[in-house]
């Protein structure tokens, strides 16, 4: 399922993030790989989508949380 | 003179590398801009025990990707100039991440330590290391630091002698495993590399090969063997079908998986690890509702410290210019009509004044800034404007130096380095100018009330400030989907935790910024201010005309009028003259010769000879206006008489294109210059200032005439 439809406080797994190239090679260098366990800190409706990644929060766009696929 | 040694600062952004940068070098620091790019480069050099150290700021990268100029920059840097030894500053709280970039250095052979920033922050959230299993891993002494406090630094200092003078041949010793088929064709195209001895001897074929197959346009670019190419093509299609992932991405998790094995044998957590403070507060501060409001507050603050707590100390400066260019003319007879003295009066002194005069709102923007940006605010209020500025095509920190334009469009275009997309930067240091600064305000201020009803002084100013506002919203959404098209970034940002700033590295910042502006567009602005001050000072009164203004003034002197009548009679004279040399000036008959431009628009050459010295900065205007009229210099926006004249002169439509032409037309020499310096060309600066000028032009003449048309204010 996409990131974005991931409650707040649930951990899961990267599978796939379908960003062009250049964003993904930035991802990647930012802890986004597949593989990876991601924590969802917050995500309000319409609101602010922050995750919790190898220790450093970052935040994301929704658009951008719709193309990382997670389990 | 002893060998001097190179080292090259490197790290993650908000790793506190430039705190470490300032505690190594202190105040030996120099701050320039690499060739080419709009990337700071900062150096600095630092004694220690005998041997001299040139320290580099490598600007802040999250990888040796060459996905942004930065990294691109960084990369080079390492690459091109082989630096003694690089220091990796590593935000030890976040460590995993940190070392992404670690593991990337080592992949290039240079030479590195480690230092393991923020110790406190880590040990504090129960990190605990072992650095001695770190330091076989990465092959590198590993030094602990907390940054703020200055602790660890000659350690560190020890470990870069050390590592500089136990150099050995590095190359090949460590490298991440990716796996048997990744690395079985990394081995082939090493071993066609061989027949490139340049390339593999200047980068290391190992190198080369992994970029070459992280898809690294940079270093694809480089590679011109065909040979290669083939073989490339292959290796690749090849891995992504049987890892059914791109290879990049396959590369990274390796790396990653690199660090997870150092960290889960080094690393012992003895609590779990939480941002939990920073998570609350961003609950509050991103949240949909509280956010913006929050936002705004801190905003006007800052608008506030920079523009009103600037007032007493930019009337400290005027009046202190004027002291220096009264005592500096007091040199010379009164009347005098040296050059020397006009050239150093109204020129220099002038000039240098008007540069100077911006600096305590300049300091003071970027001291508020640097809190915002060392507190870890930035990064939110970047989100929080996002979704808005996103619409118009910007991103969401353009938002900030289109706030800051309100009062200079200087520090405004100055606070546009925050973008890191170099696109987004150039849309909005290019639109900048049409917020309506503080230094348009005397002509409005002037103009307004001579020409409307008391009822109307307000919303009419309000409706030329959204002018503004709307034409640079437009400016922008043209401009992004003409000359800047391309897809705009999506959004994805690191979110530093929260710090307390240090009241010395908020202070470094600020100094480092203003100086760069004095020293930069300072001759630039000086300069022009000369030229300025030469065309409306040359060719001067025709010979006959002096005699006659000389004559008419001994006249006054001799008849039998009282003093005070014989002043105000004297003073008419001279003005009258001022405006005779003005009208006999270059600036005064370029203003003749472009009346037919201005025809359209209903100026005359008055106005044009005004808006020259418009040029040199917006409120020079007023006062030029002052001489046409012959009210004379002192002639200010609450000037009855000028109000009388412009009154008698022009229609109410006319004046409205006045302020309009002010408001959209050519920016000012200082953010000519400053727009050369920051965009790094003078392309884009003069597009900026043709660009606008024509869209001046082109509004104003579509108002005047529809004005005419329809007998609008006429």
């Amino acid at each position: 399922m996409p990131l974005s439809n991931v409650e707040a406080g649930r951990k899961v797994y990267i599978v796939a993030v379908g960003a062009g190239q250049g964003l993904q090679g930035r991802l990647a260098a930012m802890g986004l790989v597949p593989g990876v366990q991601v924590n969802v800190v917050l995500n309000s409706p319409r609101g602010p989508f922050i995750v919790s990644v190898k220790g450093s929060r970052i935040i994301l766009g929704r658009g951008m949380a719709r193309k990382i696929i997670v389990v | 003179m002893r060998p001097k040694i190179v080292v090259a600062l490197a790290g993650n952004p908000n790793s506190g590398k430039t705190t470490i940068f300032n505690n190594l070098t202190g105040a030996r620091q120099h701050v320039g801009n690499y060739p080419g790019v709009t990337v700071e480069r900062k150096e600095g050099h630092r004694e220690y025990d005998g041997h001299e150290i040139l320290f580099v700021d490598l600007p802040g990268t999250y990888s040796l990707t060459a996905y942004s100029a930065e990294e691109l920059v960084a990369r080079n840097f390492i690459i091109d100039e082989k630096p003694d030894v690089v220091v990796n500053i590593i935000d030890s709280s976040n460590l995993e991440r940190n070392l992404y970039l670690a593991v990337s250095l080592m992949e290039t052979g240079v030479p590195l330590v480690l230092a393991f920033n923020m110790s406190d922050e880590a040990r504090a959230r129960g990190y605990e290391f072992d650095l001695e299993k770190f330091s076989r891993f990465f092959d590198a002494p590993v030094v602990r630091t907390v940054g703020h406090k200055g602790e660890g630094m000659d350690e560190l200092l020890e470990k870069i002698i050390f590592v500089v003078s136990n150099e050995k041949d590095r190359r090949n010793t460590h490298f991440v495993n990716y796996g048997n088929e990744l690395e079985e064709e990394i081995g082939k195209i090493m071993l066609l590399l061989e027949e490139e001895p340049l390339l593999a001897e200047k980068y290391g074929a190992r190198w080369l090969a992994v970029k070459l197959l992280e898809n690294d346009r940079d270093v694809r670019e480089k590679v011109t063997s065909h040979a290669i190419r083939k073989q490339l093509e292959k290796s690749y299609s090849h891995l992504e079908s049987i890892l059914g992932e791109r290879p990049e991405i396959v590369i990274a998790s390796n790396r990653y998986g690199y660090i997870s094995g150092a960290c889960q044998e080094a690393v012992h957590s003895t609590v779990e690890v939480l941002h939990t403070i920073s998570d609350k507060i961003d609950a509050v501060i991103t949240n949909r509702v509280l956010g913006i409001p929050i936002f705004l507050g801190l905003m006007y603050l800052v608008f506030y410290l920079t523009f009103t707590l600037g007032e007493p100390s930019t009337g400290w400066i005027e009046s202190s210019f004027k002291w220096l260019g009264d005592n500096v003319g007091a040199l010379w007879p009164e009347g005098s009509k040296s050059l020397l003295k006009s050239l150093l009066v109204d020129g220099i002194i002038g000039g240098a004044g008007g540069v100077i005069v911006f600096l305590p709102n300049i300091l003071l923007l970027f001291f508020a800034i640097a809190i915002l940006e060392d507190s870890g605010y930035m990064a939110r209020a970047a989100f929080i404007m996002d979704r808005f500025m996103h619409k118009i095509g910007l991103h969401g920190k353009s938002f900030m130096p289109m706030l800051i334009g309100f009062g200079c469009s200087v520090p405004a275009i100055m606070a546009t380095r925050m973008l890191e997309n170099k696109r987004d930067r150039l849309v909005t240091m290019l639109v900048v100018p049409l917020m309506s600064c503080g230094a348009r305000l005397p002509i409005y201020a002037l103009i307004i009330p001579a020409f409307f009803p008391k009822a109307w002084n307000a919303p009419m100013l309000w409706i030329i400030y959204v002018i503004g506002v709307l034409l640079a919203v437009a400016s922008a959404k043209v401009l992004r989907s003409t000359i800047f098209k391309g897809e705009s970034v999506p959004f994805v940002m690191e979110l530093p935790p929260y710090r307390m700033p240090t009241f010395r590295g908020v202070i470094t910042h600020m100094w480092q910024r203003g100086w760069l502006y004095m020293k930069k567009a300072g001759t630039v602005i000086l300069g022009i201010s000369i030229i300025l001050w030469a065309m409306t000072t040359f060719p001067g009164l025709p010979e006959g005309a002096a005699e006659r203004f000389e004559k008419e003034k001994q006249a006054i002197g001799a008849s039998e009028a009282g003093s005070e009548e014989k002043r105000e009679k004297v003073t008419s004279i001279e003005n009258a003259m001022t405006e005779a040399s003005l009208s006999t000036s270059i600036a005064g008959r370029v203003g003749h010769a472009i009346e037919p431009v201005l025809r359209p628009m209903g100026f005359d050459w008055k106005i044009g000879t005004a808006l020259i010295g418009a040029f040199a900065a917006k409120e020079v205007f007023v006062a030029q206006l002052g001489i046409v009229y012959s009210i004379g210099k002192e002639a200010d926006e609450g000037s009855s008489a000028l109000r009388d004249k412009l009154r008698a002169n022009y229609t109410p439509l006319a004046a409205f294109c006045i302020m309009l032409f002010c408001l959209v037309s050519a920016p000012c020499m200082a953010t000519v210059a400053i727009t050369r310096r920051e965009s790094n060309s003078w392309r884009w600066a003069l597009f900026q200032l043709a660009g606008l000028t024509l869209l001046a032009w082109v509004l104003t003449v579509i108002v005047f005439q529809a004005g005419r048309l329809f007998g609008i204010g006429i």
